[in-house]
């Protein structure tokens, strides 16, 4: 095990799984001369050729659909969408067609490609370089969807979403691009989709979050009195339900954090989930703790915007007090 | 049926070299609008040469540098009337100097303070547009919708040569060629976009010839030129307000920093090639060119840069001197009637 990045734990990934699989190819702007503007793709040109690490012309559409064509002609395309912000375009063919392919055919072909890019907010970044748009995202049918949020997650979550044979979308969060470090296994690291972790146990109140937002959890934990436990979800399609519930039924009580805006995000799904299936186990209300239903603020004023340690701590006594 | 030539290939100039090449001149331009057009690209000279020493000392957030593009903004704002509308990407941020805006107001929006925002319709300058090329379809809908409703205003664009890979070019330029639509489409072709350079952006030779493919004139022009990008989007406009519809401008130019103050180029580019480049800079030339003529002295450069480098003292100090912003701005604008559950979160 070394201490790593998450970013370096990202490139780590992109090496061993390139090495592993000959018909995987990375793509996308800036990758493969400059390394990425994060440089999560360095080396990758100087190791693979410039055939299987892509700088690719300016046109987010034109990556992802390019993609499809790819997977149907037997390759395994990685696609880097430069900021999540700037990965709209790339919906038109998300929505239309990564999502509806396999569907389409009945079956009969799959669309192995993973599309990964940076997310989230709190790097001071002028417009458009914060957003969280994992809802559009997850709500796409056909699309898996991973977060991590430690860089052995990062590692090991990419190289699931590589190996699958269903399209996968993972976010990693930009804020922890380059801190906190992490242990990651080397070699070949694989964290299956569709399991959560527990990244803090406890008693009185369970804390739901992804991504960045596990670590503001985490701080809240401290600052509470009660006992929190802190369920990172790690992948929000296919859902960890079980360890979700279990969780809900431990404690009686939940909290959903999301740093996107509050209506129809994700957090919305997690409470609609426990509402269904654990009513009976809860002592009290599920609260959110949300971006509000504003654009991303000025970053100036990120700090009203993302959930801070004291909201979350604030709407877990609120839980606590029922 | 409209006959759309094919686009120049011959580059545009006006500006000689001093030496084997010969000055060339503009008509409409008399000394005092030379010198003014001087000033204008001192300014804006001074403006990105101060902002990246603010950024060192932590003063400004990441920062598009704009150096070296000068001539482009500069020249094609000149040729604009004051009804007419900009629409700029990062890269033109501080194109509102132009048109009065302080650099207050523009070291602001670097800042990530909202008094960085500004009224279009004060300045006829749309906000700053961060993600590629999407801008494009809106300086296209206003010159259309301007033409529609009679009025004689045009708009300009801005993009990059990266830009021009991007479907939201191509839907705006084809709509603006098929509304004949009142627009300049003026490609900053500065030979790269962050680390990807023209060559792996486009198998064409000039951005210019894809004016062709959508029914519309292709103009290539000196970016290092002012008055050369000045005549150019003169008569781009002149056609535009003749009801005559779109131009493509390619201003060529080369990219001699890095893409923003957190890029790092030495990992792909040519640092000879950028020196070589960097003695060819626009606001010498211009200088240089001026002096030819006679119309530039040591005195009146010295003035320009004199007063240029006073607006961004006292720019910086009133930025630095706002108050946090009041938090209230976070709900205070997204919509004009808000839903009940804004403030949730
Ligand atoms: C839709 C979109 N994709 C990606 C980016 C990230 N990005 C910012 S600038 C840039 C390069 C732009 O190059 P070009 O159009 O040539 O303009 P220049 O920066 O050279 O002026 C990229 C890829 C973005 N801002 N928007
Ligand atoms: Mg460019």
């Amino acid at each position: 095990m070394a201490e790593k990045t998450l970013v370096d734990a990202v490139n780590d990934a992109l090496h061993v799984e390139m090495e592993r699989d000959a018909t995987i190819m990375v793509m996308g702007e800036d990758v493969g001369r400059a390394g990425g503007v994060f440089r999560a793709t360095a080396g990758l040109r100087d190791r693979f050729g410039a055939d299987r690490c892509v700088d690719t012309p300016l046109a987010e559409a034109g990556i992802l659909g390019t993609a499809v064509g790819l997977a149907m002609a037997g390759w395994r395309p990685v696609c880097e969408m430069q900021y999540e912000s700037f990965s709209y375009p790339c919906l038109d063919q998300l929505i239309t067609h990564v999502g509806r392919y396999r569907w389409r055919t009945g079956g009969a072909m799959e669309f192995p490609l993973t599309i990964r890019m940076p997310t989230g907010g709190g790097v001071r970044a002028p417009e458009l370089h914060e957003d969280s748009p994992e809802a559009y995202y997850v709500h796409t049918p056909g699309v898996k969807v991973a977060i991590p949020s430690t860089p052995a997650d990062a590692k090991g979550l990419l190289a699931a979403a590589i190996r699958d044979p269903d399209p996968v979308v993972v976010m990693e969060p930009k804020v922890l691009y380059r801190s906190p470090r992490g242990e990651v296994p080397e070699g070949e690291h694989v964290v299956p989709l569709g399991r959560a972790r527990i990244a803090r146990e406890g008693a009185d109140v369970t804390l739901v979050a992804y991504g960045a937002m596990v670590h503001t959890c985490l701080e809240a934990a401290e600052l509470l009195d009660a006992s929190a436990e802190v369920v990172d979800i790690r992948t929000l399609k296919p859902l960890d339900e079980e360890t979700l519930l279990g969780s809900v039924a431990k404690t009686g009580r939940a909290v959903v954090v999301q740093e996107a805006p509050r209506v129809a995000g994700f957090g919305a799904e997690l409470v609609a989930v426990i509402a269904e299936k654990a009513i009976l186990d809860l002592q009290g209300p599920i609260v959110r703790v949300t971006g509000y239903d504003v654009p991303f603020p000025y970053w100036s004023l990120e700090h009203e915007y993302v959930p801070t340690s004291e909201r979350v701590a604030a709407a877990a006594r609120k839980v606590l007090d029922y | 049926m409209a006959q759309v030539l094919p686009a120049e290939h011959d580059v545009r100039r006006i500006i000689g070299d001093g030496d084997g090449v010969a000055d060339g001149e503009v008509e409409g331009l008399d000394d005092a609008a030379l010198l003014d057009l001087y000033r204008a690209m001192v300014l804006l000279r001074t403006y990105d040469e101060r902002s990246v020493v603010y950024h060192s000392q932590g003063r400004v957030g990441t920062y598009a540098i704009f150096w070296g593009h000068e001539a482009i903004q500069a020249g094609s704002a000149l040729a604009l009337a004051d009804e007419d509308w900009i629409f700029p990407s990062y890269r033109e941020s501080a194109i509102g100097l132009l048109r009065g805006m302080t650099p207050e107001t523009v070291l602001s929006w670097w800042r990530g303070h909202p008094a960085g925002w500004w009224n279009p319709r004060e300045f006829r300058i749309a906000s700053i547009t961060v993600p590629i090329a999407t801008h494009v379809p809106h300086a296209v809908g206003y010159a259309w919708g301007a033409r529609l409703k009679g009025e004689s205003a045009c708009a300009l664009v801005y993009f990059g040569d990266g830009a021009t890979s991007e479907g939201a070019f191509h839907e705006g330029a084809n709509f603006a060629a098929v509304m004949r639509a009142p627009v300049v489409l003026l490609c900053n072709n500065n030979q790269w976009a962050i680390s990807t350079p023209l060559s792996a952006q486009t198998r064409a030779e000039f951005l210019a010839d894809k004016a062709a493919g959508y029914g519309m004139p292709g103009v290539r022009v000196d970016g290092g030129d002012v008055l050369a990008v000045y005549q150019a989007t003169s008569e781009a406009l002149a056609r535009a307000r003749a009801g005559h519809g779109p131009t493509f401008v390619e201003a060529l130019t080369y990219r001699c920093a890095p893409h923003v103050t957190a890029d790092d180029p030495t990992a792909y580019w040519d640092a000879q090639r950028v020196e070589r480049e960097r003695e060819n800079e626009c606001l010498g030339r211009y200088d240089r060119y001026l002096r030819r003529l006679g119309v530039l002295s040591d005195e009146l450069a010295e003035d320009a840069r004199d007063d240029a480098l006073e607006r961004m003292k006292s720019g910086i100090a009133a930025a630095e001197a706002l108050p946090p912003p009041d938090p209230e701005v976070v709900f205070a604008s997204a919509y004009v009637d808000p839903p009940p559950t804004l403030r949730e979160g």
